[in-house]
């Protein structure tokens, strides 16, 4: 009896075995090897995504334990507030505004130290420098630059015999001076892509063209331009996704001053959330922020990939 | 006559190379100035000091705690780098090479968490830290960390593995390997090159973060050197120099870094741009 026992249930625990063996063999058995990184996901952006609608709803002042529903209060005074719209230009002005001289400026220096020069490996380096360095302390030191008192650029001024200028105590200027700083540092990475994309343009194509006759400016726009723009899509779609995201650059520029005048998105709802302690309104501004930025990212690469072309 | 154009090109491309060196220089430059100058000397930044003044480095040192902040992001940088990158690659693996409808729709949905900036969650993640007591605390930061830069370490592994020829994988199996051998024996040496560029990546990313550790570090013990160094800079304004100092010696660890491996860090960038 025990016997037939045993070797049933042997028989069972070799069946199991069995399945699991088989399971552990087929290629869905792979897919609990990306489980981690979906519990991940889940917990520390979807979970907060939906958690983020919810809070939009409601007059929460982003510590007390008491808060209570106010349906879309909160969107309409954001839609109201004209500081949002500010915010929402200033937004897309360092997004924009820094992927567009981000990325004429990087191929411009792709193309100029492609060419066989001496020193072209220190003038890459020098250039691609700013880019190990924390945004923050960037920032920071070009504070030194354009403050108003002692401020580099100010000295400048004054040799050149004119009166000195409080660079970053104008809202609008403050915003293009941001997005100058924000340019200057990361222009190395488009560069650095600019030349990777160039250095795999087959020789042939270009010499063809010299054997055609064709002049260097026919050659930029018709083969090399249309061959780069895998490496444009990549650089401008990723630019323009860290440009709407600009925070650190203008924590430490600006602070968001003088008043709103060069607050992002980022930055506003940071101030609303810790100092102005309205977590709803934050939360609210947080979801127009994914919407801009979905938007713009997706259409970008849409475009973008529309024109490239197979080789 | 072509001769002298060829001449006057070549002429005009090294002065353009020195402008643009000197251009890219000159905010160091200034930094470098004003970190080897007293506080009461109010000379321009464009010139250097006649003195040698090395006070602020120490001070600076001693003030702000910078060791115990080096130390901090150290633990932080090296657990998220490791986290990430194992949890990464497990992920990569199946997405690349199983491109079933499911996977593919996993996969798209991985990316996209690519455009959801931190700062768009802030609120609802800072509660949820804050709920499960990981405010000021290493693995919550760690954790948080990954979380956010995993769209990218997955983007770059699943187009490198996809590189690999499949081939491989099959005489491996025909040779009595299974699933989990094929990965860890065969495809995981294949992917030193793009491991290192993806440890480059995210250690620079990691390394010089503000924005999570500004809302999630709230303590001093574990503060991280950009928010150790923003603080000091909003508490002395008045001392320019001592400032400068702590920047430029929060530059340094990096640039060490970057002078000796510099073609990981170039090479990694280009090549998840290209590939993908």
């Amino acid at each position: 009896m025990d016997i037939v026992q045993s070797s049933e249930n042997k028989m069972r625990e070799t069946k199991t075995a069995g399945r699991l063996k088989k399971f552990f063999d087929s290629p869905v058995s792979l897919n609990l090897m990306y489980v981690p990184a979906l519990l991940l996901f889940t917990v520390f952006i979807y979970y907060p995504i939906a958690q983020g609608i919810k809070i939009s709803f409601t007059n929460w002042n982003g510590y007390s334990a008491h808060y209570s529903f106010v349906g879309l209060e909160k969107y309409r005074y954001m839609f109201t507030d004209m500081r949002t719209y500010k915010v929402i230009v200033n937004t897309l002005i360092y997004g924009l505004g820094s992927t567009l001289f981000q990325n004429i400026l990087g191929l411009a220096y792709a193309v100029l130290l492609n060419a066989k020069l001496k020193g072209r490996g220190i003038v890459r380096t020098i250039v691609y420098f700013p880019v190990i360095v924390a945004p923050i302390i960037m920032g920071y030191v070009w504070y030194f630059i354009f403050q108003y008192d002692g401020g580099a650029l100010n000295d400048i001024m004054l040799a050149l015999g004119k009166k000195p200028i409080d660079w970053l105590g104008n809202g609008p200027r403050a915003v293009w001076l941001i997005t100058f700083a924000n340019t200057f540092q990361y222009m190395g990475v488009a560069m650095v892509v600019y030349l990777a994309g160039l250095q795999a343009i087959p020789r042939e194509y270009l010499e063809a063209a010299d054997v055609d006759g064709a002049s260097g400016f026919y050659k930029f726009f018709h083969i090399t331009l249309p061959l780069l723009m895998p490496a444009i899509t990549v650089s401008v779609v990723l630019n323009i996704i860290e440009g709407l995201k600009l925070f650190d650059v203008i924590i430490s520029m600006t602070n968001g001053g003088p008043g709103y005048a060069s607050h992002s998105l980022s930055t506003m709802m940071s101030d609303l959330f810790f100092a102005g302690q309205d977590a709803g309104f934050a939360a609210a501004l947080g979801n127009l922020m994914f919407v801009i930025i979905s938007l713009f990212g997706i259409s970008s690469l849409k475009f973008l990939r529309r024109k490239e072309v197979d080789l | 006559m072509i001769r002298l154009i060829n001449w006057i090109k070549k002429v005009m491309s090294y002065l353009m190379e020195l402008f643009i060196s000197i251009v890219h220089l000159i905010p160091f430059y200034i930094l470098v100035n004003l970190a080897f100058k007293t506080r009461q000397d109010t000379s321009s930044k464009w010139f250097p000091p006649d003195y040698l003044y090395l006070k602020n480095f120490s001070d600076v040192w001693t003030e702000s705690h910078l060791g115990s902040a080096l130390l901090n992001d150290l633990i932080i940088t090296v657990c998220t780098v490791a986290l990430v990158v194992f949890v990464g690659v497990l992920a990569a693996y199946p997405l690349a090479r199983y491109p079933t409808r499911w996977n593919n729709g996993v996969y798209t949905l991985s990316i996209s968490t690519l455009i959801v900036p931190a700062l768009t969650v802030l609120v609802p993640l800072y509660k949820l830290v804050v709920d499960i007591h990981g405010i000021s605390t290493y693995w919550a930061m760690v954790l948080v960390l990954t979380t956010f830069f995993l769209p990218t370490v997955i983007f770059l592994y699943t187009g490198f593995i996809r590189t690999i020829p499949r081939e491989l994988d099959e005489a491996a199996l025909i040779d009595g390997c299974n699933r989990y051998e094929i990965f860890f024996r065969i495809i995981f040496p294949l992917l030193k090159p793009v491991t290192a560029s993806v440890i480059i990546i995210i250690m620079l990313g990691v390394w010089n973060d503000y924005r999570f550790s500004l809302f999630l570090l709230q303590k001093r013990s574990v503060q991280t050197v950009p928010l150790v160094l923003s603080q000091f800079f909003s508490q002395f304004q008045n001392n320019l120099p001592l400032a400068a100092a702590g920047s430029l010696l929060s530059m340094i660890p990096m640039a060490l870094i970057y002078l000796f491996l510099q073609k990981y860090f170039v090479s990694g960038l280009a090549e998840g741009a290209v590939k993908g």
